[in-house]
């Protein structure tokens, strides 16, 4: 009985993290502002495949007719998990690389590409 | 023919295992690397082009992972339980473009890139945006398209960035990187809501499904601001120029490649997806209006750069929004059935192949003055066209056919988007014509400023590889110039059909009739 709270709290996360984007100039921060929307939209597609009272979907070992959750889902978000973790890692490493030419991490000051 | 069937999916795995296996032949020997990297570019090339064939003599192709058979897709009551590649006429002429930059891209790098500055690794994330642009156009998933987008995210933003011994490319790589990612984000948000409504994620069986709910229409709407984020078209433009004018020349060009595999999602999204549900005239002139303001500000930013990459780079932004204004005006009048529709289609799926070969040529042309002389700064280049003669040739066609004079192929295309637009508006017209020609005038200067006049200093001239890529491109443009009506008859036509009234057919395909 818990509704559509779920998917307001996922929404609410997207946009924490689209705020952060647009209201934050440290890189480090513009990467946890999209972590952060990616947390969203992966708790998102989980709570899309939740049942009442579902089991894990694992054929085996459910109870006899029991509910389970739709797998399908589950398999979205963890390859969705590895996708964040690779771009996230990515763009650390980007942010690593910048501070060590320029000592810093405010985009403001690195203004070589602006225009 | 057995073979051919599997076309498809060799086209996405062989890329994939030649990228991964690249570095280990490295290891043994370079010539080896080379070898491999030939064999499999060219593998890869003949898939493609079997797969189109295929394709423009029998219709639309699917492909049926993890099952025996190809019409396995679907269990009794229609509803598809495994995840299917389908190629139809659109997704078989933008495999088409992605095999041709591509090969020019591999050939090019051959000669371009320096052993001790990543060569290795520069091919080996090649070999993965390839992979993963034929993947998001050749699949017929939704899931999947995303998890290809995102290889092609990465892989793009690797390649921007990964001479992280200067600073520019890296900035340029982190900004991109944050653009493709909430863009993809988007895209997965809306792919999490269709899967919501309908439990499903197959492009067809969606189509076939969808009813046009409110939800419906903010999953268009995320999937349109994503994949235009994507495809860098005004107002998400910001990191294209970066990522074009700071990647390697042999890289950029696959990026313009990749901008319009995004594009393509958008085609197939607005056209098989949604297309019975969407009110087309309203999308169509917002689809229209966003290339036409493209046009503009890309051109307008155009005139101001000092750059001789970024010049090019605004040059190809322009482009992008001539293909949204032909496929927009196609979209708009796609209810009422007028000619004019299907000629603005064409004249925008013309143009992504134009784009492709001359804008690629262009950056392979920067890529040697780059290589030359160290520099892209137009203020301290000039003389070039004493050393580097073909090249400076290439550029003149490039810039004569990016700009449209006829008898180039850019002026075949642009003639379909000027006179079909202006049935729709003719300020649309007026706005399209109008870029055309401050490009020409932007582009002649930076000719002239580069090529012309006295010889400043002493120029590398260009390895006998990069000259045989660029040729590869040029033949493209005088062949598309000089024959026109071949390849609008036989590859743009159909693709064109394909989006304009094949939603049935492709449905028909890959549900079972």
């Amino acid at each position: 009985m818990i509704g559509n709270l779920p998917f307001v709290v996922c929404m609410i996360l997207v946009g924490l993290g689209l705020w952060t984007l647009l209201s934050r100039r440290n890189l480090i921060k513009l990467a946890i502002g999209i972590t952060l929307i990616e947390s969203g939209v992966n708790l998102f597609l989980v709570a899309l495949g939740y049942v009442e009272r579902g089991v894990a979907p694992i054929y085996t070992y459910a109870p006899p007719r029991a509910k389970m959750v739709l797998p399908t889902p589950q398999a979205l978000t963890l390859t969705s998990i590895v996708i964040g973790l690779a771009t996230t890692a990515l763009m650390l490493a980007f942010a690593v690389v910048i501070y060590r030419h320029r000592g810093t991490l405010d985009a403001r000051k690195i203004r070589e590409l602006r225009g | 023919m057995t073979f051919g069937v599997h076309a498809p999916i060799l086209a996405i795995a062989v890329p994939l295992l030649g990228a991964f296996a690249l570095p280990v032949f490295t290891k043994l020997h370079r010539s080896l690397r080379d070898i491999w990297a030939a064999a499999v570019g060219a593998f890869t090339c003949a898939m493609v082009i079997t797969v189109a064939v295929q394709v423009f003599t029998s219709g639309v192709q699917v492909y049926t992972l993890g099952a025996a058979s190809p019409t396995a897709s679907v269990v009794q009551g229609g509803f598809p339980i495994r995840i299917v590649l389908a190629v139809d006429g659109m997704s078989a002429f933008m495999g088409l473009i992605s095999a041709l930059v591509g090969l020019a891209s591999l050939v090019y790098s051959f000669g371009f890139l320096k052993e001790e500055q990543g060569k290795t690794l520069a091919m080996t994330l090649f070999f993965l945006l390839w992979a993963g642009m034929l993947g998001m156009e050749y699949t017929g998933d939704m899931f999947n398209f995303f998890v290809f987008l995102e290889v092609t995210s990465i892989a793009a933003c690797s390649l921007v960035g990964y001479r992280t011994w200067e600073s520019a490319p890296v900035e340029a790589a982190f900004k991109t990187m944050a653009m493709y990612t909430v863009g993809g984000l988007l895209v997965l948000l809306s792919i999490g809501i269709l899967y919501g409504e309908y439990g499903a994620l197959n492009i067809a069986y969606l189509s076939s499904k969808v009813v046009g709910s409110q939800l419906d229409k903010i999953a268009l709407g995320l999937l349109l601001g994503g994949l235009l984020m994507k495809a860098g078209a005004v107002p998400a433009h910001m990191w294209a120029p970066d990522a074009y004018g700071e990647a390697p020349a042999q890289a950029a060009i696959v990026l313009v490649a990749n901008t319009q595999a995004s594009l393509y999602g958008l085609w197939r999204v607005l056209f098989t997806l949604f297309v019975g549900v969407l009110s087309a005239p309203a999308v169509g002139w917002l689809v229209a209006s966003l290339g036409a303001l493209t046009i503009l500000v890309a051109v307008l930013a155009a005139v101001t750069q000092r750059d001789l990459g970024r010049l090019i780079a605004y040059g190809a932004v322009s482009q992008i929004g001539y293909m949204l204004l032909g496929v927009g005006v196609g979209l708009a009048a796609l209810s009422s059935r007028q000619d004019w529709g299907l000629v603005a289609m064409k004249g925008g799926i013309f143009h992504m192949l134009n784009d492709a070969a001359t804008v690629g040529l262009l950056m392979l042309a920067a890529g040697v003055v780059r290589r030359a002389t160290g520099t892209k700064d137009l203020a301290s280049l000039g003389g070039l066209g004493h050393d580097l003669k073909w090249t400076s040739g290439f550029f003149l066609l490039g810039v004569l056919a990016l700009a449209g004079i006829p008898p180039l192929n850019g002026f075949a295309s642009k003639f379909l988007i000027y006179e079909s637009s202006f049935r729709l508006s003719p300020i649309l017209a007026a706005i399209a014509v109008l870029g055309s020609i401050l490009l020409l005038a932007v582009f002649a200067r930076a000719f002239q400023g580069a090529f012309l006049g006295p010889r400043l200093r002493e120029a590398r001239p260009a390895s006998p590889a990069m000259l045989a890529a660029m040729g590869i491109l040029a033949a493209v443009i005088l062949a598309m110039g000089l024959a026109p009506g071949f390849f609008v008859e036989h590859l743009v036509g159909p693709a064109a059909e394909a989006l304009w009234r094949g939603r049935d057919l492709y449905l028909a395909a890959v549900l079972g009739g």
